[in-house]
């Protein structure tokens, strides 16, 4: 047996974003023991550990590379999400600011290191050429992410909702790695290329077991990005979450969870795919649907945007199943605007926020002639996020839409396009109750400088990629000319 | 192999459903955390089978990895749980219900 | 293509059907003849002392969770272990591979240390 392929020196050089990221955990751990330092200095060394993970993943190039032996699968797709992983993170460490302070826990070093580790979590998640690596990915995401959303040890609401999100992501990690395991016995490889090559020359060992496989594999992926009907965990979860940390939740793991799914299902199941069509295809409406529905009656807004964020989980899926470039390049536009977007929204939330509460619709009233401002931004999120041009909410959704199209999903198009009209009452509703004109206003939130220019950053990018949104749309198309 | 691959993969099956069944019906959050090891436990029984019936070390070197998981997954856990009791003085999933709309 | 998956219901079926079947046919033909000694607690013949509901302290817990965590680490060891003189004719790679694993594990333990997870008071 040659052992020399495995371990070279440029598969060391491959993995380091991971390995910068890594050691800037462990230093931020370490800073976090000596307990000498100030929590902005903390803070600072973590977002500048991204900053130099960016760097070296510019420095590695785009061409295309396997490394470990075909565990990892390096190319322009994995690249963009890699940067998306390391923008949320870095937003999500600005906006984290003082707000773990003001919902009274005490700082600590651990938040922006789990951060990190679940960066890292993602980044192998989208890089992985392997069921093995998909699923190392996916628990060191998970894991992070369960102790971030129970960050606040002595908030009830954080603790059920670190609780309820561990025993469901547990829950979905078995039927994973069911999937996988089948999978693995039905070709007799965990190689997304071996997979498909085995399915291709009929070697496969029985018929049941990979169907089976695919489906426990689909299962665990729906509970991950919250498809419906597996998507109740979502609103609890979201709700009792540190607000910052929900931002981070929606936008970034569930990019990762798209990402990882387009790669096994494009590059391991393309062969199998168009028996899974339909169940695509179900998944996507009753997603939608389920979602906008349960939104419209909620009173508390972090539920109404994790709802929201289910529904968005639907329109995405519309994309895996048209599943050719339009439409795997409409996901990526998708998810970039949509992190943008959510990221902005739950921010704007985080700062809003007094401490030990979760807010309703009601105490946004008068917030307009509070802080003009701050409501005039999350206006400004909440139409993008209905998809109203010239926001990037109205491109996003007119990519995917006219794709689904494209491919013959009328009836598809049809149902989503009346779920986004549906979408439009609840999105408005917090515009009109901010704009509503209350002698007692109750909320009073103050905004930093370095916060406020990232938001207006989000906005800028809202507005152009609604304008011009011609550039990324050839970045987006050429990442999936990468995968199909 | 004197044991048949079916039989391997129908009690590992087994075991998984009896895993799923727990999760579903029990109330104690630390016995929907036993049954979630049983449905790991049947992962790996799964993954050995497998690897046995393909003569490759593949699925024993997936195994490990479930393990750690496994032992990663009870640590957090429980951290989570016992923060939680403290709080709460129950473990009862149906007496956690402070989140709702 | 569904009736691939018949196979797979009769599994669900079986494994709920024995478990409920199990239950109730106990229930139904356990006979039921108490006395003081049956329903006492078996403890291997041996008269029970006391409560076995007594409460731990929440000590216990943490350092199980540390040793597990520990222990399980072990195992990536093992595998190491028999192939090592192998893998050394192609460098000293894998010797440093297994040193940077156990640092990191070492730094988790002085972590836990440092945080006081391990004072018994």
């Amino acid at each position: 047996m040659d052992l020399s392929q495995y371990f070279t020196s440029s598969d060391i050089a491959g993995i380091t974003p991971e390995i910068i990221l890594t050691l800037t955990a462990l230093v931020v751990l370490t800073l976090e023991m000596a307990r000498v330092f100030r929590p902005g200095i903390i803070l600072l060394v973590a977002a500048s550990g991204l900053v130099l993970a960016g760097t070296a993943l510019v420095q590695g190039g785009n061409d295309d590379k396997i490394l470990f032996g075909g565990m990892l699968y390096l190319n322009t797709f994995s690249m963009f999400f890699d940067f998306l992983y390391l923008f949320v993170g870095l937003l999500t460490l600005i906006f984290s600011q003082g707000y773990l302070e003001k919902m009274g826990s005490e700082t600590r070093g651990e938040y922006p290191a789990l951060i990190l580790f679940a960066v890292i979590g993602m980044m192998l998640m989208t890089r992985a050429n392997d069921l093995v690596m998909v699923f190392l990915g996916l628990e060191l995401l998970s894991l992070s992410l369960y102790v971030l959303v129970g960050f606040l040890r002595h908030n009830l609401l954080s603790n059920e909702s670190g609780l309820k999100y561990l025993l469901l992501g547990a829950f979905a990690t078995g039927f994973f790695l069911f999937g996988a395991a089948l999978t693995f016995g039905a070709t007799g490889t965990t190689n997304f290329s071996g997979i498909a090559s085995a399915i291709a020359a009929g070697t496969v060992l029985s018929e049941i077991y990979l169907y089976l496989g695919i489906g426990f594999l689909l299962i665990g992926f729906a509970f991950k990005v919250a498809l419906a009907p597996f998507h109740m965990w979502s609103p609890d979860v979201y709700q009792g979450a540190p607000t910052t940390v929900t931002g981070f939740l929606c936008t970034a793991p569930k990019a990762a969870g798209f990402g990882a799914m387009l790669k096994v299902f494009m590059i391991a199941f393309p062969e199998a795919f168009p028996e899974w069509q339909d169940i695509f295809w179900v998944l996507a409406v009753l997603t939608m649907t389920v979602g906008n529905i349960s939104a419209l009656v909620q009173s508390n807004v972090k539920r109404m945007l994790a709802f929201s964020s289910v529904s968005h989980a639907g329109y995405l899926v519309m994309g895996i199943l048209v599943k050719d470039i339009a439409g795997v390049s409409a996901v990526l536009f998708y998810l970039i605007v949509y992190s943008a977007m959510n990221l902005g929204a739950f921010a704007i939330i985080s700062l809003a926020e007094k401490d030990e509460q979760s807010l309703t619709f009601k105490q946004f009233r008068g917030l307009a002639s509070q802080n003009p401002l701050l409501s005039g931004a999350l206006a400004i999120f909440m139409v993008s996020l209905a998809g109203f041009p010239p926001t990037a909410g109205f491109i996003a959704k007119y990519g995917l839409f006219s794709a689904a199209i494209a491919k013959g999903y009328i009836w598809l198009v049809v149902i989503a396009v009346l779920n986004t009209v549906v979408s439009f009452y609840y999105y408005f509703r917090i515009i009109v109750n901010m704009y509503m004109r209350d002698e007692k206003v109750g909320l009073q939130p103050s905004t930093g400088l370095l916060t406020a220019g990232i938001l207006a950053l989000l906005i800028a990018i809202v507005f152009i990629l609604g304008i011009t949104p011609g550039y990324l749309l050839e970045i987006t198309v050429d990442v999936a000319t990468a995968v199909s | 192999m004197i044991v048949p691959l079916e039989h391997v993969i129908l009690l590992s099956l087994a075991l998984f459903s009896i895993g799923v069944f727990g999760v579903l019906f029990r109330r104690n959050a630390i016995t929907i955390f036993m049954s979630i090891e049983l449905m790991l436990n049947a992962v790996n029984l799964a993954l050995v089978g497998f690897s046995r019936y393909y003569d490759s070390v593949d699925g024993q070197v997936f195994v490990f990895l479930v393990m750690t998981l496994a032992a990663a997954e009870v640590a957090v856990g429980l951290a989570i749980i016992i923060a939680l009791y403290r709080n709460r003085q129950t473990v009862n999933i149906d007496e956690i219900n402070l989140l709702k709309n | 293509m569904i009736e691939n998956y018949f196979p797979i219901f009769i599994v669900f079926i079986v494994a709920a059907g024995f478990t409920f079947v199990s239950l109730i046919m106990t229930h139904i033909l356990g006979p039921r003849i108490t006395n003081p000694v049956k329903l006492m607690p078996y403890e291997s013949g041996v008269d029970p002392l006391a409560e076995t509901r007594i409460r731990f302290s929440i000590r216990f817990f943490i350092i199980a969770l540390l040793f597990i965590i520990f222990d399980i680490e072990i195992i990536f060891l093992y595998p190491w272990a028999v192939v090592f003189k192998d893998f050394l004719s192609f460098g000293s790679f894998i010797f440093f591979e297994m040193v940077i694993f156990l640092a990191i594990l070492v730094f988790g333990y002085v972590y836990v240390w440092r945080n006081g997870a391990l004072d018994w008071e």
